[in-house]
């Protein structure tokens, strides 16, 4: 019973967003280029309108910037959607998707904690991994850290920071 | 007049590291937060400084209890990338070895619950039924726990068919008590009124905190991986999809239970319908790419991505365990209860929490409730709808 990808829901995307770029890498996983400043508005249309359920994003440190990519999985065709969208690193900044969906809270904290990516309008953008005397600037998962920090010294007394 | 009952940052109860700060009002629970992050090991970057072949072993060790799912999901996903399907017998064989797990997780979870709310019978005599499983695991892959099946392009072990018969006598005797732990479970007034309406999670809440698993399928939302993206050999098969819509512990507890029985039948269509041939294919390099990997994991959908640059070794690996969703559901399914309720609802969502491995401490000089308390508080509320049963 293996069910296809759906080939209208690709249509009504390419029509609604015209310069995004659509890549299937196997009938059942499709990737998809998006602007920062469109990301918002698509998956409040996957989410919302498609009823796509969010299944988590990742961060990588790329030579061009930050990628974040969104995983939504449509369930009822049973097929990955994976949303990339490209951060400059001399501007870290994406609109929060936590407003409209809660199961982006946690997810966006670990990024902005391990990759240094400000997520504007998260309520509660608090690291959510590191300790609390971890450096707010000092973001482990980019390519740079081990290199520059190898030295660091992190206070193992919780009580003894600030 | 709003106060704090702080549990953990070790909780008490299941004995893991995390903190839930739950703010109650009286006996009520008006509000939680959830802080993670004392056990975070770093899987995801230690991932990037090993071989193709040295992750599953790296990632099997992300959980003990789940300890299938991971290396499994991980191997979908490098599979994804270079477009290798394993061949058919070693199809079958992560099948039966991931059925297994679950029946052996979905039983762990159900002798806690019954600890929990003050029936240490079932408990005990579940986790009895419970042990010959990891015997059947010593038997055929030389270990309880942490397998070592999954491998890219196909199964590390062979089931060797001398095996089959003591794997059927398993089933056979599993069956039988299935059926006996779900009648006695479901039958029994005072089990239900501790968990019919309690900790109701409502669809559209699942679908906002995006849940996955038996918290999912609790809640009336049918996400089930297996079902719906089958890999291996789930499609070769034929078994249900267990739905309830009620969203309560007890709904949670359904689920497990009767998808043992399905595990039961994938595991039995497995054996029988095993195919002859070779356990692995030769992989000989990973091409440049990105792939998914997605496992039905006994707790939910676990997600792996791999991005590879055509070198030896992952250039990211992300994971996503079931419990980083379904464990922050709880700040929904835990509010408007009692603090004797507080307990067993945080822990119907299975939560696993070296999957989830994150947490803070809060200190403020009030008295902390030790495991003892919160055991004892749930075991009065039992004790007192037993003796309104008993008049």
């Amino acid at each position: 019973m293996k069910k296809e990808y759906s080939k209208k829901i690709l249509d009504e995307i390419s029509t609604k967003f015209p310069d995004v770029s659509i890549k299937i890498h196997a009938p059942r996983r499709i990737y998809i280029k998006i602007s920062r400043e469109k990301l918002f508005d698509f998956a409040k249309f996957l989410h919302n309108e498609k009823g796509f359920r969010f299944s988590i994003a990742t961060g990588i440190d790329t030579r061009d910037g930050i990628e974040i990519i969104y995983h939504f999985s449509h369930d009822e065709a049973g097929t990955y959607y994976n949303i990339k969208t490209l951060i400059p690193k001399d501007d870290l900044k994406i609109k929060s998707l936590a407003t409209f969906l809660p199961a982006t809270n946690w997810i966006e904290r670990e990024i902005h904690e391990l990759l240094g990516v400000d997520f504007v309008g998260h309520p509660n953008l608090i690291p959510l991994l590191t300790a609390e005397t971890w450096p707010a600037d000092l973001h482990p998962l980019r390519r740079d850290y081990a290199d520059e920090h190898k030295d660091i010294k992190i206070s193992k007394n919780p009580w003894e920071a600030s | 007049m709003k106060r704090i009952v702080p549990i953990g940052p070790y909780h008490p109860l299941q004995e893991e590291p995390e903190f839930f700060k739950l703010i109650v009002e009286g006996e009520k629970v008006v509000d939680l937060e959830i802080n993670i992050g004392y056990n975070h090991r770093g899987h995801e970057f230690i991932s990037q400084t090993l071989t193709w072949d040295q992750v599953p072993f790296l990632v099997e060790r992300i959980c003990g209890i789940c300890s299938d799912s991971h290396p499994y999901a991980y191997v979908l996903a490098v599979e994804d990338i270079a477009h290798i399907t394993a061949p058919p017998r070693a199809q079958y064989i992560r099948t039966i070895i991931g059925e297994l797990e679950r029946i052996h997780s979905h039983y762990l979870w159900l002798g806690l619950a019954g600890h929990f709310i003050g029936y240490n019978t079932v408990w005990m005599w579940v986790w009895r039924y419970r042990e010959p499983l990891l015997d059947l695991f010593e038997l055929i892959m030389g270990n309880r726990n942490h397998y070592a099946i999954n491998k890219i392009g196909g199964a590390r072990r062979d089931i060797l068919p001398e095996d089959y018969p003591k794997i059927r006598e398993y089933l056979d005797l599993l069956e039988e008590k299935n059926a006996m732990f779900t009648n006695v479970i479901l039958d029994d007034p005072v089990i239900r009124a501790r968990l019919e309406n309690v900790g109701v999670l409502t669809k559209e809440d699942a679908i906002a905190y995006a849940v996955t698993g038996p918290t999912a399928r609790g809640s009336g939302y049918a996400c089930d991986v297996r079902k719906d993206d089958p890999y291996d050999a789930y499609d070769k098969v034929d078994w249900d999809e267990i739905v309830f819509e009620e969203g309560d512990v007890l709904a949670k507890a359904k689920v497990r239970l009767i998808e043992c029985n399905e595990s039961i039948k994938i595991v039995r269509q497995c054996l029988k319908n095993m195919p002859e041939g070779p356990i692995e294919t030769r992989v000989d390099e990973i091409p440049t790419g990105e792939g998914i990997g997605r496992h039905e994991a006994p707790r939910g959908e676990v997600f792996h991505y791999v991005r590879s640059d055509g070198s030896n070794m992952p250039v990211r690996h992300k994971v996503r365990a079931p419990s980083y969703m379904n464990i922050a559901s709880n700040v929904i399914a835990v509010k408007g209860y009692s603090i004797a309720d507080a307990a067993l609802v945080l822990a119907a969502v299975d939560p696993c929490y070296c999957c989830t491995d994150r947490t803070f401490v809060y200190e403020n000089g009030k008295k902390k409730y030790s495991g003892q308390d919160l055991l004892k508080l749930s075991w009065e509320k039992t004790e007192k709808i037993k003796r309104r049963y008993k008049k």
